[in-house]
């Protein structure tokens, strides 16, 4: 049975590690924060400038000046650290973030990413994702294998203009984990509960790549 | 000879008394004119100048380059002046909250440069530590690499990013002296330090303003060499976009 949402989202936390900082984009990968397993100490960045973040405010606490990255209203905890943004962007460009997880519209068979623009309707801007794209050392892209129109978004190229180029190498989706060959192409890691590879390769429009016995994820 | 020149002329004052106090945002903000180019402090909606952007409103001045990390909302920040027609460019990182810019864009009425956030806000500091330009691998192989230059080290492509030159920098912060030494609070720092810091004239508008000698100097984030005008703010409504809780239960 194909992963929910918070299921990716629970997948994608066992690939935390203890002592790991950690970059969340929006959507699937805030879930992540509900699934960090316990007696796994983590530090949380939000790019526009805060280190430790904690979770949303009690209500009637919330204090306009903490925000996320997201603009939701959010606290500290103790040990946070509050910044500047040209720092915020140093740390992730010096690479000292362990771990970025973030959503895309498209990812490529070469590990190119599309996530910030449809030509003609959606015109939002790119944030800090193409930052976070070009200098992590650590990507994971979380995201549905197929869009709502039924497309593939594991592509040979991608359609869309592009965030990054040769940055992603793995990829959750609620069908597979999948890991971006250095050659090109996708290998098919890991399995949804109940999901065969044909099911999975239908729904690949790049290139993949399965043994024959690839396991199902283990979901706690 | 040093100790003499630094005790009989600077220390018989024993204050620094550089005074950059403006009475009020109209004041503050009253030779900024047609087709200026500003840099705006804030993200979202989090440490913007709000007394700031109603003064450039209600002054109507038009043709103007904003720069600054979004566009408000629709009837909040940067979104007023767009309303009002005030902006022929942006030049921002992230613009998704905001209707009526998408509209102006798409329509052709309003130039955009999307650029990445940590260009945006390195580009801030090369301004203000002096340097002409940085490399950042941001946009590598995407349409923002268009036209730039690309340069390898060590076998990674980097971009070449110009520093910001920008004729205005107006930043908002929690605590300010007279002399223009800013804290900040919170995430509300943001991008308001760094463009402090860019601007040929700053002008940092406050939520408190102290005496000089009340900032521990230990604690300002912002140096007021940086700052030209500096006044205290006011009805400061801090709008919050998304209202995110928990409940005690």
């Amino acid at each position: 049975m194909a992963l929910s949402k918070e299921g990716i989202a629970q997948r994608i936390a066992k690939e935390i590690k203890d002592g790991y900082y950690v970059n969340l984009g929006i959507g699937i990968p805030t879930l992540v924060a509900n699934y960090i397993p316990s007696g796994i100490n983590v530090v949380l960045q939000s790019e526009n400038g805060l280190l430790g973040m904690g979770p949303f405010p009690y209500e009637g606490e919330e204090d306009a000046d903490l925000i996320n990255a997201g603009k939701q209203t959010i606290t500290t905890l103790p040990g946070s650290v509050i910044f500047d943004s040209a720092m915020s962007f140093g740390m992730i460009r010096a690479q000292k973030i362990d771990l970025t997880i973030l959503g895309a519209m498209e990812v490529s068979e070469n590990g190119d990413i599309a996530n910030w623009k449809i030509p003609g309707k959606m015109v939002k801007g790119m944030g800090g994702a193409m930052d976070l794209v070009a200098s992590a050392k650590n990507i994971i892209v979380a995201m549905q294998h197929v869009n709502k129109a039924g497309e593939s978004k594991l592509l040979p190229e991608c359609s869309l203009p592009l965030t990054g180029v040769k940055c992603i190498k793995k990829i959750v989706t609620e069908l597979a984990v999948l890991e971006v060959l250095p050659e090109g192409g996708f290998k098919l890691v890991e399995r949804a509960p109940g999901v065969s590879v044909d099911f999975i390769r239908n729904a690949t429009a790049g290139k993949l790549y399965a043994d024959d016995n690839v396991p199902e994820m283990v979901i706690d | 000879m040093y100790g003499a020149f630094f005790f009989g002329n600077l220390g018989a004052k024993h204050t620094i008394m550089i005074n950059k106090v403006v009475a009020d945002a109209d004041v503050a903000i009253a030779d900024i004119t047609d087709g200026k180019t500003l840099m705006l402090g804030g993200f979202g909606l989090c440490g913007i100048p709000e007394n700031c952007i109603k003064s450039l409103v209600k002054k109507g001045v038009k043709e103007l380059t904003c720069i600054s990390n979004n566009a408000g909302v629709d009837d909040f920040g940067i979104g007023l002046m767009l309303q009002g027609k005030q902006v022929k460019k942006m030049v921002a990182s992230y613009v998704g909250e905001n209707a009526e810019f998408e509209r102006q864009l798409l329509s052709g009425e309003l130039e955009v440069e999307l650029i990445p956030q940590g260009t945006l806000a390195t580009r801030c500091l090369a301004a203000g530590y002096g340097m002409p330009a940085i490399f950042t691998p941001a946009g590598v192989g995407t349409e923002v690499a268009e036209g730039k230059e690309v340069r390898n080290f060590k076998g990674k492509d980097y971009l070449m990013e110009y520093a910001f030159d920008a004729d205005f920098a107006i930043v908002k912060a929690w605590k300010g002296d007279t002399a223009g030494n800013l804290i900040f609070r919170s995430t509300s720092r943001n991008f308001n330090p760094i463009m402090a810091m860019a601007g040929k004239i700053t002008i940092a508008e406050v939520e408190e303003l102290v005496e000089v000698g009340e900032l521990d100097p230990d604690h300002i984030h912002t140096p007021g060499i940086y700052v030209h005008r500096i006044f205290q703010g006011k009805d400061y409504e801090k709008r919050i976009e998304q209202r995110t809780v928990r409940s005690k239960a």
